[in-house]
This record gives structure tokens, sequence and C-alpha cells, in this order.
């Protein structure tokens, strides 16, 4: 495959550039990290969206819209993620490669100048943003929040990861929370804004035909008034915790046709621990894949859920457990989840189900380099983590998995809380 | 096979035709580790009346998705965990129009087709099986009728249509299907699972010839009996009711509207209405559009908001919303913005403008196997070849998007489909 190439631009702005000819279309990113922290995930959460409202010289949507279009209708949008207890906040693009415009022009040198633009030209009124484009996405950040509970199946997870990790920073949602998001300010928000200018690591990412060389020329000079700093600040490790001794339950209840049940449990592995490829079997034999033990017995044989699977949080030692139930299968469908787990870490598995395990993550992980959008986010994953594996290369690790590995892995899996949304009535 | 190049899309595509009927489209990718294998029927949620043989069928609502279900059962077990099993991500969906069954592997690609076109081809039901399909499927009916995005659409489609089956759930109800029987499900296997109303398309890193050996080796040599469908009396051109609304668990309302559009023609008619509906949208009240930019800053749209042209068989629409505070106001914005089009016609150099954005974004879109996949067997249902959207496109003028705004964004032919909070989730 295509290998990823790493540019230092400027100090604690990193680039990586993936050189390819396979896509349409090119991908162009720029975020900058913080770590996730209650006081300042919704103000964070907010910057890109303000920044996207207009520049110095595009100064409202219409105007940006249009130079996206003239861009062969080119995407630049805000997104906020986190990664294990770092959150991102920036921008993510796509562009019609440059292979594929009608008239021959390049796409990379212009969309990279109004990728700098939104980040370092905002619109400004009075010394600070504009306060009409914060109010506005402030009022949008807020009914965001608030819609999360729209998904209940999104909604549950969420809520999970509240009750389980309340005052380790990954119970923090990436948009913060409603109270704080109500509070900012345009001056406050400018603030935060300069803070991350001045203070926050940034990591810049390409991938499309043109050469790493090239794009990183194009991203300098597009980015060449960011403030210089000697040293940006450095990400924390995820917090490790241990599961308590008896398990926290929480329940909710909604006006739902169907209950949701989500489990949480502590794995003491995360993706720089050696045993990391291990649990990625060991999670897609339990939970992970169509052929695991929550799908086949939980849901096919014994009908307890319409969908249940478990999935690993990479960056934070956790595994999580997503279901939906009827409201009276709770209890069956808990002790049934557990046992399956229990079966899984006694080595109660054949090895025809391993082998299958093993070929669904391995799989998985070759196919990354055929979307750019699951390239994009891998990277962005392994720059946080400061980790420079590519895919092929954990693939490798994965096919040397054995069934002791994956037992000496799934030992370290401990529940932690469950979080169940039931109906109002009964 | 025949061989067709599309060079402003850098995309080759290889057609074969076998003795029974079935078109085999392969799009070959090279440098791809992913293969990805579609195989679709023309047959959907709208199609419940048919006669086959000279009977008449009147089937329950959400047959179409029950039998997609059930296909995966194989004699020796299920299709599903086998696919699965060789390390491939088989699924499949039901739509109004089509019923498609895919997988995408980076291995045993061949193994796997095989296992793809046998089971899709060969119906095995038991009664036991089906009852018991009933309480999943029951599930998956309650779980849809918990999300506001579905139930704001299916409302709407309700009060756009008054006689076409697009307004019948592709779900299905509880009750519906409760009258589903394992004699229902070979009917309709037999009526449109045939070679003749089918289509495979493959995309990736494949040998062509390889892919068509192995439908000729494992589907039925004859092509099978012709059902005639039934999709009800003409549709008037109107919307059935104005608007309609329904409360949910939800933070802030969520709204469609909807503007019912005439069906397109068959072919390239297809093709170009599609195009002509899409950038009509886009002028309407796309992100770069003079309308989205005032209902942005007045708080009325925020990134949720989208627009689309949809077309099915016998119906066409054109449908915009997402969250929105006041679904009325927001209507009769995107009439008024409808009414100026109509009388003043599409600028120039917007119009110009957004022809260019459009053609990228379509062209990013054939990064994904899937969309390819699923726009080339929908093109050959309809009679259009999808590829050849570069030429089209180069056809449309302003004047054609002047000409639907006038036929189609008009009071008469607009509902209004809200989802509102309930009284004790109001903020």
């Amino acid at each position: 495959m295509a290998q990823a190439a790493r540019i230092e631009l400027f100090s604690g702005v990193h680039l990586t550039a993936v050189h390819t000819e396979k896509f349409k279309s090119s991908v162009l990113g720029a975020a900058f990290l913080a770590p996730l922290e209650r006081e300042t995930a919704s103000r964070n959460a907010l910057i890109p969206s303000v920044l996207r409202r207009g520049t110095d010289k595009h100064r409202d949507m219409e105007a940006l819209e249009a130079a996206l279009d003239d861009l062969y209708g080119g995407t630049i949008e805000p997104v906020v993620r986190t990664r294990g207890e770092v959150q991102c906040v920036g921008f993510l693009g796509s562009f019609l490669d440059d292979a594929y415009t009608l008239d021959g022009s390049a796409v990379v040198e212009p969309a990279a100048a109004l990728l700098g633009e939104l980040l370092l030209s905002p619109y400004t009124e009075g010394g600070h943003f504009c306060p009409d484009y914060t109010k506005g996405e402030r009022d949008n950040l807020v009914e965001r929040i608030r819609a999360q509970i729209n998904d209940k199946r999104i909604y549950a997870m969420a809520r999970l990861r509240q009750e389980m990790c309340a005052g380790e920073p990954f119970g923090v949602d990436r948009l913060g929370d409603e109270a704080h998001a109500a509070a900012l300010t345009p001056e406050g928000l400018w603030a935060g804004y300069q803070e991350l200018l001045h203070t926050a690591p940034m990591e810049l990412y390409y991938c499309g035909s043109a050469r790493p060389e090239r794009v990183a020329d194009a991203l300098r000079g597009a980015l060449s008034a960011l403030p210089r700093t000697e040293k940006r600040q450095e990400m924390p490790p995820a917090v490790r915790k241990r599961a308590p001794e008896t398990p926290r339950y929480v329940e909710e209840a909604m006006d739902v046709t169907q209950g949701k049940l989500t489990m949480g449990f502590r794995t003491g592995c995360d993706l720089l621990d050696r045993g990391y490829p291990a649990l990625m079997v060991g999670n897609a034999l339990f939970g992970g894949t169509t052929t695991s033990r929550l799908f086949l017995n939980v849901r096919e044989k014994l009908s307890l859920c319409y969908y249940a699977s478990s999935q690993l949080m990479k960056y934070k030692d956790l595994m999580l457990v997503s279901s939906g139930v009827e409201f009276d299968r709770f209890t069956a469908a808990r002790d049934e989840i557990l046992s399956q787990l229990e079966a899984c870490r006694r080595g109660d598995f054949t090895d025809r189900e391993l082998g299958s395990a093993r070929r669904s993550v391995v799989s998985g992980l070759q196919s990354i380099p055929d979307s750019q959008a699951r390239l994009e986010d891998y990277w962005l994953g392994q720059a946080v983590s400061g980790c420079s594996e590519d895919p092929a290369a954990l693939a490798a690790r994965v096919e040397a998995v054995t069934r002791e590995d994956v037992v000496a892995a799934l030992a370290g899996v401990t529940l932690d809380t469950v979080y169940f949304l039931k109906g109002k009535e009964g | 096979m025949e061989k067709r190049v599309y060079a402003h899309l850098g995309e080759t595509l290889w057609l074969e035709r076998l003795e029974n009927g079935l078109p085999v489209y392969v799009i070959p990718k090279p440098g791809f580790q992913k293969k990805y294998a579609f195989f679709a029927t023309n047959y959907g949620g709208m199609d419940l009346k048919f006669r086959l043989d000279g009977v008449a069928h009147q089937t329950p609502a959400g047959v179409a998705h029950f039998l997609e279900h059930k296909m995966f059962d194989t004699k020796d077990g299920n299709a599903l965990q086998t696919l699965a099993a060789n390390a491939a991500s088989p699924n499949a969906f039901t739509s109004w129009d089509i019923t498609g069954y895919y997988f995408e592997s980076t291995e045993g690609f061949y193994e796997n087709l095989k296992v793809l076109l046998s089971f899709v081809s060969q119906p095995w039901f038991t009664q036991e099986s089906v009852d018991k399909e009933q309480g999943i499927i029951g599930q998956e009916i309650q779980m849809i009728e918990d999300d506001p995005e579905w139930m704001v659409l299916q409302n709407l489609l309700s009060a756009l249509y008054v006689n076409h089956p697009i307004k019948i759930s592709v779900a299905g109800s509880r009750a519906s299907i409760a009258e589903i029987t394992a004699d229902t499900l070979y009917a309709c296997h037999r009526a449109f699972y045939h070679p003749g109303n089918m289509v495979l398309c493959v995309c990736g890193d494949v040998d062509p010839e390889a892919v068509v050996s192995i439908a000729r080796q494992v589907l039925p040599a004859g092509a099978g009996p012709k059902a005639e469908r039934d999709h009800g009396p003409a549709e008037p051109a109107e919307a059935a009711k104005g608007e309609t609304e329904q409360a949910m668990a939800v933070s802030i309302p969520i709204c469609q509207i909807g503007f019912k559009a005439d069906p397109a023609a068959g072919g390239e008619g297809h093709l170009r209405q599609e195009i002509v509906g899409g950038l009509l949208g886009e002028a309407l009240c796309g992100t770069s559009s003079p309308l989205y930019a005032r209902l942005y800053r007045e708080g009325l749209v925020n990134k949720s908001f989208s627009i689309s042209y949809l077309a099915y068989t016998g119906c066409a629409f054109l449908c915009a919303g997402g969250e929105c505070r006041d679904g009325r106001a927001l209507r009769d914005a995107l009439l008024a913005e409808g009414a100026r089009i109509a009388r003043e016609g599409v600028d120039e150099a917007f119009f110009q403008r957004l022809k260019k954005a459009s053609y990228g974004s379509l062209v990013r879109a054939l990064n994904s196997f899937e969309a390819l996949c699923v726009a080339q067997a929908q093109g050959h249902f309809t009679g259009a070849d999808y590829l050849t959207f570069p030429e089209v496109f180069q056809s449309v003028t302003a004047a054609d998007l002047q000409a639907a705004a006038k036929a189609w964004i008009i009071p008469e032919r607009t509902a209004l489909s809200v989802i509102c909070p309930k009284e004790e989730e109001r903020a």
C-alpha cells in the first residue's frame, strides 16, 4: 500500500500525507489537539463552527460556499472528535482530485489556501469573533447536545460512558455539556481560540494524488501566519482505573418501545499495549462481528436482543456492549451476555470461531487503505497516540494471535457499569 | 464481453448478458484490496399487487423486506454465517423498488460470490422459521417506529401520495407481517427473483470473465415467468394532504417538506430528471444558495438540513428538511423561493457554479463501490447507463430548472411532515 509520509511543518505542527491515485477525491484535514476537559470541551467544540461562518476574505457562508462550488463542489466541514481523552477540533475537507477536473486545473493549492484562511483569518468584529456568528453557532451547539437524546441507541451508549467514567476525562462528551455551551461568549471563545493557536499541537492530513512535498509546501504557505511557539502542549495518556468490586447499575425510563441495554468493561489494555491485537480478536469473538457469540447466541439463537455487539474504545482501555432488548428480557439478556463473555474467557470456543474472528479483524484492517474516510480516521488516531504503525503491520500482528493470547487478553476484562434505558410504563 | 470506457471518469465497465437474461456488470478497480458484489432484484416494498401465471396476488405490506431476511436461510444453515466465517461482510437492504444483497471481502472473493448467487436464487423456507422471523422483524419495526428520522419521512410519503404504494412502509406493520406465510414468500420469490428480473454488479480488482463464468455456473439456465405489477390507480399530481404531525421523544421538532414531481420517463430521461431535480434542490436551498444562507442566519435551518430529489417507479419528489423549530415557516420560504425561480429563472453564473459543484460531488461519490454498484443497478432497471452522467450533465440548462420549479414547487403539490416533541420532553 501507499506509505504515509510524516512531515513536521513547524514545531508541533505535523502533516501525515498518503500518496495514492486510487481515489476520485483528495482529503485534506486539520485538527488542533487539546486534553478533553469539562471546562473547555464545549468551547473547543464551538470554535471550528464559528470559524466556518466567515473569513476576512469570504465574510459569510454564501461566499464560502461559492468558493467551494468553484473548487468542484469541495467540502470543508467543522469536525469535533475524541481520541481517547484527547479532543480533536478542526476541519475535514474532501475535494475532487486534480486528475478529474474538467479543465485540468489544480485543486490542492487553492483548497489548502482556503483551509488556512478558515483556520487563521476569521471574520472578526471589535477584535474578537462576530457576536452574530457566535450566537448562531452556540445555539446550534446547544441543540446538537440536546438532540443526542433523539437516537436512543447512541444516547444509551453516551449515558453509559458518562456514568462509568464520571470524574475521568472520558466521561466528558466530545461536545461538552449544555450548561458550558450556553454560557459561551464571543470574547471567551476568542480567548479559547488564541489558546489553541498558541499552545495546541496541530495535525494535518492529506490523501490523494499529489506528492507529500507538494502538499507540505502548499500547507506551509497557507499556515504561514500560525503563531510559532517552541513547544506546543503534550497530550496526557488516558486515565486507567479498575472496575469496582460490585458493578454499578444505572437505569432510566423514557417513552420508548424498545429497551437499550449497554454494558461497560475495563480491559486494562489499549492500542499501545502489546496485548492489543489479542484483545481485538477476543472482542471480535465475543461480540464484534456477525459470527460472534453475542450475534449468534444472544440475538439469533435465543432471540433475546434485536441487536447486540461489543466494541473496543481503542485509545482507552474499555470495551462497551450495546444491545436492544424488550423490557422484560433485560435480566435474561444481561445474564446471557455475561455468560458468553465467561465462556470466551475460559477459552471455551472452537478453533473455527477463533479463525473466523482473526480473519474478520485482519480483513477489516486490510481494507482500511481502500477508504479515504477510514484511512484518515486511522492516521489521526495514530498521530494522537504517537504511534506510527500502519494498518498492514497491525494486521500482521493480529495474524500471529494465538488462543492463549486471546484468553490472556480477556482475563483482564471486568464489568464496571450497566446502563439500562427502559420504557415509561412497565 | 462488451467493454465500455468512460474516459472522463477514469472507469471501465465490462458487460455480459447471460442466456437467462441476467446482465453482469464488472467494474475493475486495480490497486484495491476489497472487492464488492451486489446482486439485486427489481422488486421492493411497493410491489405488493401482481399477477403471476394468470393468478392475482395481493401480498401483505412488508413482504419484500421479510423475504430479504428469510433469503439468508439455506438448507444447510445460514448464508450470512457462511459468508461472515469466510471473512466477508455481507448484508442486504430493501427499498421501495429494489432488494439488494451484497458482500465486501478482501479474500476468497470468488468463493463468496458463489455463496451469494446461490442463496439468493435458491429459496428455503419452513413455516417454523417464518414464524420465528415474525418476532425478529416485529422488533425491527418497533425500533424504526422509535426512529424520528424514519417516521418523519414515512409520514411525509403518506401525506404526499393518494394511491401510490410508496406511501406504505417498506417494513410493514406487526399486523401485516403476521399474515405472511412460507407460501407467500415462495410466490414472491418465483415472481421476482429470476435472472431476467435481476442484475449483478461487481466492483474491485477481479477478473470479469471469472465473474461471468461463476454466474453461469450457479444460476438457473432459463429466464423465469413474467409477473405483472399493479401500483394502483393513477396518482394525482397534487399532495393527498398538506400537513401531518406526530409527537415523539425528540428534543426539537424534525421536519420534512415534500414537493411532488412528475414521475420520470424511462431510460436517459430518468437520469436527466435526476440531474435536473438534484440541481433544482441545490438552486432552491442547497448550502450555497441565497435562501439557505438566509435561513441559516435566522436559525431556521442548521447543519442537519438537507435537500434531495428521489425517484422510484411511478413517483418522484423533492424532499427538504432536518431539525427545525418552525416547519411551516420553512415550507413557506421554500415555496416563495420556488415561485421566484419559476418567475425569474436561475441566474446563469450561479447555475454554472452549481453544475460544476454537483459534477464534482457526483464524481467523488464514485469512490464508494457500494454507491457505484447500486447506481449501476438502479440505472439498469430504469434503462439508463449511469456512468454517462457527465454527457447528460452538459445538456441540462437553467431553463430546465425553471420549468421544474414552475411545475413542482407549488402549494398544491406540497406536504409538510413534523415530528414534534412530546410535552414532557420540551425544553
